[in-house]
């Protein structure tokens, strides 16, 4: 079996600079690490597969000794996926943490019942402001759009 | 209906429950039938198996889609896996009841209904996926369901302290699962096969240098999931948080899952290379480490995460022993283990509700105020605690008399292959370890139930003892929550797992010997491997 040096020495770089960076302590930062060191594991699958060779589809003058072995290849698509659902819920909960963050211990009012008027207003407000600035970016975009569409026409 | 087509069935019908849950989302009757009747199914379908597995003496292998077992996915269901999949089905069933009980009673404020169920229904597919797989990646798949369902149970309702505990608890999680492939990518790469009873053959033709490389790295991972020490740091700070229920099906089952798989590990993957030594070593630790953290713990919650940890370790130091009889008493213990720390979570949740608080500091009164709640939290506690006669005290006889004919070396019982390699001296060692870790334990019970149920309500103003000179508060201060009320639904659901575990020491005899079988089964990786393999290997 042979593998690729090139494959190897990026597999050692994802794995040194994942981990490097999932020991910060900002959530986002872990969660990149993760991802890094996710593909790092990926490629080493791929490095476990042996000597590459045609695509693993058999047919009639296929030789059987010269394609790929498919299940590696199988597993990392499997890895991909899970992956791919992990980060879609750690995406979630860091945007939890930094709302809750935002808004210190009344955070947890916003979606509960509010017990403290007060605090659902504040929070309640927060939300309108953040909404608010939504729009103000949206129409400075859209304004340099125009200005934009305006410049090519003239 | 041939055994080999219930197999799959005990994974399709959670999942395919989860999806009709979630469609049916706003129907929370419906909901709650879908869920509770799939389990019934399931642990019918397990009991149905556990019988025919038992009587054919070796178990039963389906190969998925028809792929011939090395490319295809196996499922294999031996007397282990029958066994671990009828007491986790029981196990959440009863806890499902539970959850439902108390949502109806705080309209759905903890459990949001309408993801509790289909979550729970994937964790309960994840786990039982792990306990059928033929396969090191699909065990691999397995640990990922229960784990992605686990992450959403631990942070439901997504309140700051969830999250915070959430976050520790999914990042240890991601670090053993990585650990976890980049062990398979390796056995792959060593051996060119991911399927479990291949495995067996081939990791023992390996130098014995690597077969101890590979086999570290999966019980790093594993240990992780377990919760060993010393990889059991994550525990005591994520579990408590959760809602009851959740934190019972947590403690009782998914750390068992990791224990499992070591299992496994030790006895078809890597039956030729011997780290029993190093496996005693971290059972003792185990145990004494985890135990002196329970008995500075004020919280009850807290105590009982630390006494899961130590407990944990019993079943390390019976894996170690790899001798029929150990392993035996370590499968009772699983069994015994499960029911009685996810009974006693139950419990503490309907303390929690009754008394409006789960520190020892502020607890009092309660054996006058609610007698049925006190002997609901006294017979799983003097059961963990391993008074006779009850299952835990047989447990731990099970394994010391197995440790003494380890350390005696009457370990006669047709050993095949080479057997525990721990000097005398640390077997004994590691027994008296267990012994003081059980004293230990039931004196953190019985100081809890000292303090919380035989003191008068009226003595807890400026109450001070030397009991509680040591003991400190949950690091956010204990949640002080108000009284609420404890609907019939929790109440009996906590009895009848009360009930299992007295039903688990009446039934000792006929159980110990079905965990002897499924020992002797798996103390010779031959049989697994025949039984995936008839004609046998290539």
């Amino acid at each position: 079996m042979t593998a690729s040096l090139t494959l190897v020495l990026l597999m050692a770089v994802l794995f040194g600079s994942g981990v490097a960076v999932m020991l910060e302590r900002s959530l986002t930062r872990v969660l990149i690490g993760f991802l890094l060191v996710g593909n790092g594991v990926n490629l080493l699958i791929y490095l476990m597969s042996g000597t590459p060779g045609l695509a693993p589809i058999l047919g009639e003058g296929v030789d059987e000794s010269a394609i790929s072995d498919p299940l590696p290849q199988a597993f990392i698509l499997t890895a991909i996926v899970i992956n791919l659902g992990i980060t879609a819920f750690m995406l979630a909960l860091i945007y939890r943490s930094w709302w809750l963050a935002q808004l210190g211990a009344k955070g947890d009012l916003v979606d509960d019942e509010a017990e403290l008027v007060e605090d659902a207003e504040e929070a309640a407000d927060l939300i309108r402001s953040s909404a608010a600035d939504d729009r103000a970016v949206q129409e400075i975009i859209d304004a340099s759009d125009e200005e934009y569409s305006e410049g090519r026409r003239s | 209906m041939t055994p080999a087509a219930l197999v799959p069935l005990v994974v399709l019908l959670p999942l395919l429950g989860a999806a009709s849950t979630l469609i049916l989302g706003r129907h929370r009757r419906a909901q709650m039938a879908v869920s509770t009747s799939v389990l019934t199914a399931v642990a019918a379908i397990a009991a149905m198996l556990l019988v025919e597995v038992d009587r054919s003496g070796t178990g039963v292998a389906v190969t998925v889609g028809a792929w011939p077992a090395p490319y295809g996915i196996v499922l294999v269901v031996d007397r282990l896996s029958a066994i671990m999949i009828i007491i986790s089905a029981l196990m959440l069933l009863g806890v499902l009841v539970y959850a439902v009980g108390q949502g109806v009673a705080d309209r759905h404020r903890e459990t949001p209904v309408s993801i509790f169920h289909p979550s729970y229904l994937i964790l309960s597919a994840g786990v039982f996926n792990a306990f059928i797989a033929g396969d090191l990646f699909n065990l691999y798949v397995g640990f990922e369901i229960l784990l992605s369902a686990s992450y959403v149970l631990l942070t439901l309702g997504g309140t700051g302290e969830r999250i915070r505990a959430g976050v520790t608890y999914i990042i240890v999680s991601l670090v053993s699962s990585l650990f976890f492939l980049s062990a398979i990518a390796l056995i792959y790469g060593a051996t060119g096969t991911a399927n479990i009873a291949q495995l067996s053959v081939r990791l023992a033709e390996l130098p014995q240098d690597v077969q101890l490389m590979l086999h570290l790295l999966l019980l790093t991972a594993f240990g992780i999931k377990a919760a060993v020490f010393p990889l059991s740091f994550w525990l005591p700070d994520s579990y408590p948080t959760a809602p009851a229920p959740v934190t019972a099906v947590f403690a009782g089952l998914l750390t068992k899952v990791g224990v499992y798989a070591i299992i496994r590990t030790e006895t078809v993957l890597f039956a030729e290379n011997d780290v029993t030594t190093l496996l005693m070593v971290i059972g003792g630790l185990t145990m004494l480490i985890g135990i002196l953290g329970a008995l500075t713990q004020a919280d009850i919650k807290r105590l009982l995460s630390f006494t899961l940890v130590s407990h944990i370790g019993y079943m390390i130091f019976g894996i170690a022993l790899s001798s029929v009889l150990g392993l035996a008493a370590t499968i009772y213990y699983v069994v015994h283990h499960i029911t009685v720390q996810t009974t006693l979570f139950l419990t503490t949740g309907l303390i929690e509700r009754f008394g409006g608080a789960t520190s020892i500091n502020r607890l009092a009164g309660l054996l006058a105020a609610s007698p049925l709640l006190a002997i609901l939290f006294f017979i799983p506690a003097l059961n963990l605690g391993g008074i006779p006669p009850f299952s835990g005290f047989l447990g731990k006889v099970g394994l010391f008399i197995a440790g003494a004919e380890v350390a005696g070396g009457t370990d006669a019982a047709g050993a095949i292959g080479p057997g525990s390699s721990a000097p005398t001296w640390l077997v004994w060692a590691v027994i008296a370890a267990g012994a003081a870790t059980s004293l230990i334990t039931l004196y953190a019970l019985t100081r809890f139930w000292n303090m919380a149920f035989w003191r008068g309500r009226d003595e807890l103003e400026g109450y001070e003892s030397v009991l509680l000179s040591s003991v400190q508060e949950a690091p956010d201060g204990g949640v002080v929550t108000a009284t609420r009320t404890t609907p019939w639904l929790m109440v009996s659901a906590t009895t009848g797992l009360v009930v299992l575990t007295v039903l688990l020491t009446v039934f000792a005899g006929p159980l110990f010997d079905l965990a002897g079988r499924a020992a002797e089964n798996l103390r010779d990786p031959a049989v697994y491997v025949s039984l995936v393999f008839p004609g046998g290997v290539e």
